[in-house]
């Protein structure tokens, strides 16, 4: 049983949060630090590109506790501060402005940082990672520009699709052959291109960005790797997110791809990362796993509470996403590597309503649905059970799927 | 114990059904997440406060009596 009376949570986004909301549910009753480099009260991301951007909600719908429920959690709440450096030997972290904190444990939740493209520094260009930036979007795509997205997985795609629903005139661009193709690979990614393009999207995929067109700073274009030269008053970049470890370099801590962490979720003695930044053996799936997801932010944050205080068991979950694009909702479990095999279970692929299995290794690793929520969950057994491909049906296996 | 599900933010992710399938279900149109039982017995308490911790749009909340 760890014996510690002062844990200190570094990141106060989902996965910081939901870590000290859990040690208190779970009894912990010593001391409790939250920091956060935002200074707005915690706030939950999937809405950022749905509902905000689209401005069907208002940006105190997404907070994540009540200042009443925060108070309730005993906690000493440094938000608006950085962590600058990590003292494992001494057992500090380092913040902005030259103070530290003293940690008995430790818990790393500082989630990614959105990658950057030479220009992305004019004007014009956006990111999307929090509240501001939404914001920043939402008020220029008011102003009616024409849009270039750069980047189409989760975000680039959910962002193409609100503005294309506000009625502008969009242009989704991906290097890679289909939108979201690291996701779901090229069968279920040519359905999201068609679905934009019915929807009145100009998808350029196969095509990268050359440069950005400039005048005085601001962006007026985009010219691609085809040599096509693009209008675009506005460009919204979104082609990834690192893990934000800069803080940690130095510290002794691994850091390969986030912070890597052993089965439990522990990257050193009293040391634990949760979400988007860390890195760690899921042994379900016999793979190390870093994962940009909603839910596992939050089931993650659980089991490193839980093992804070001496359960120690593997985390070893059957990961859900989802996206919202149009009336497309695409749900997922499982993983979905790029040379697994595609067999639908449910429905028709071309009708856009439809469940279908990933295999890869003679087992069922993945399904993912199409319009199709009642029916996905309760073929989400076949994820946790690690069904035999050769259970599913092989007739209906489609060749070459990716 | 009083479970307040707020409909206009599900995402019909289902883990609320995962979780306590006795208190939740899913529409078949949409999936959004449907109360069953807004009043559950003592021994689904925990699962419940479990659906109420991992739902990823957070819309369920609950009043413990």
């Amino acid at each position: 049983m760890n014996t510690t009376r002062n844990v200190v949570i570094v990141g106060a986004s989902v996965a910081g949060l939901t870590t000290a909301v859990t040690l208190r549910t779970l009894g912990y009753d010593g001391r409790l630090t939250l920091i956060g480099d935002e200074p707005h009260t915690p706030y939950d991301r999937p809405p950022l590109s749905k509902q905000i951007l689209a401005g069907t909600w208002e940006p105190d719908r997404i907070t994540l506790r009540t200042d009443e429920e925060l108070s309730a959690l005993d906690a000493e709440l440094l938000f608006g501060r950085s962590a600058t450096g990590l003292d494992i030997a001494a057992g500090r972290v380092l913040l902005d402005g030259g103070d530290s904190v003293s940690y008995g444990s430790l818990v790393i939740a500082t989630g990614v940082n959105p990658c950057r493209l030479p220009g992305t520094d004019l004007a014009g260009v956006h990111l999307l990672r929090t509240l501001d930036d939404a914001l920043a979007l939402r008020a220029a795509l008011l102003r009616g520009p024409k849009v270039a997205v750069v980047g189409a997985g989760f975000l680039g795609a959910e962002a193409a699709a609100a503005a294309r629903g506000m009625g502008l005139d969009v242009t989704l661009i991906d290097p890679r052959p289909v939108p979201m193709r690291r996701q779901f690979g090229d069968r279920v990614g040519a359905l999201v291109g068609q679905l934009h393009q019915d929807h009145g999207v100009s998808v350029r995929c196969g095509t990268g960005v050359n440069q950005f067109l400039e005048i005085d700073g601001r962006v007026t274009g985009l010219e691609l790797t085809d040599g096509i030269k693009l209008d675009a008053d506005l460009v919204v970049v979104a082609v990834g997110a690192a893990p934000a470890t800069g803080w940690l370099r130095g510290s002794g801590l691994l850091l390969t791809n986030g912070v890597e962490c052993d089965a439990t979720c522990r990257a050193a003695p009293g040391v634990y990362a949760a979400g988007d930044v860390a890195s760690w053996h899921n042994s379900h799936f016999d793979a190390p796993m870093r994962l940009e997801h909603r839910l596992n932010a939050t089931e993650q944050a659980q089991a490193v509470a839980r093992n804070l205080l001496g359960e120690e068991l593997p985390f070893a979950p059957v990961p859900y996403f989802w996206t919202d694009q149009y009336d497309a909702r695409i749900q997922a479990y499982g993983v979905f590597p790029a040379d697994a095999d595609l067999a639908v279970l449910h429905g028709e692929l071309e009708n856009r309503r439809f469940v279908a299995a990933y295999g890869h290794r003679g087992r069922v690793v993945g399904v993912l649905g199409w319009n199709c929520p009642r029916e996905l969950r309760k073929l989400r057994q076949l994820v946790v059970d690690r069904a035999p491909w050769s259970s599913i049906g092989a007739q209906e296996c489609l060749t070459a799927a990716w | 114990m009083r479970v307040t599900l707020h409909q206009d933010k599900c995402v019909a992710s289902g883990q609320c059904v995962l979780a306590a399938q006795d208190v939740f279900d899913q529409r078949d149109e949409d999936g959004v997440a449907v109360l069953l039982d807004d009043n559950p017995p003592a021994e689904a308490h925990d699962d419940v406060r479990h659906a109420a911790a991992v739902c990823p749009a957070l819309a369920i909340t609950l009043a413990e009596s």
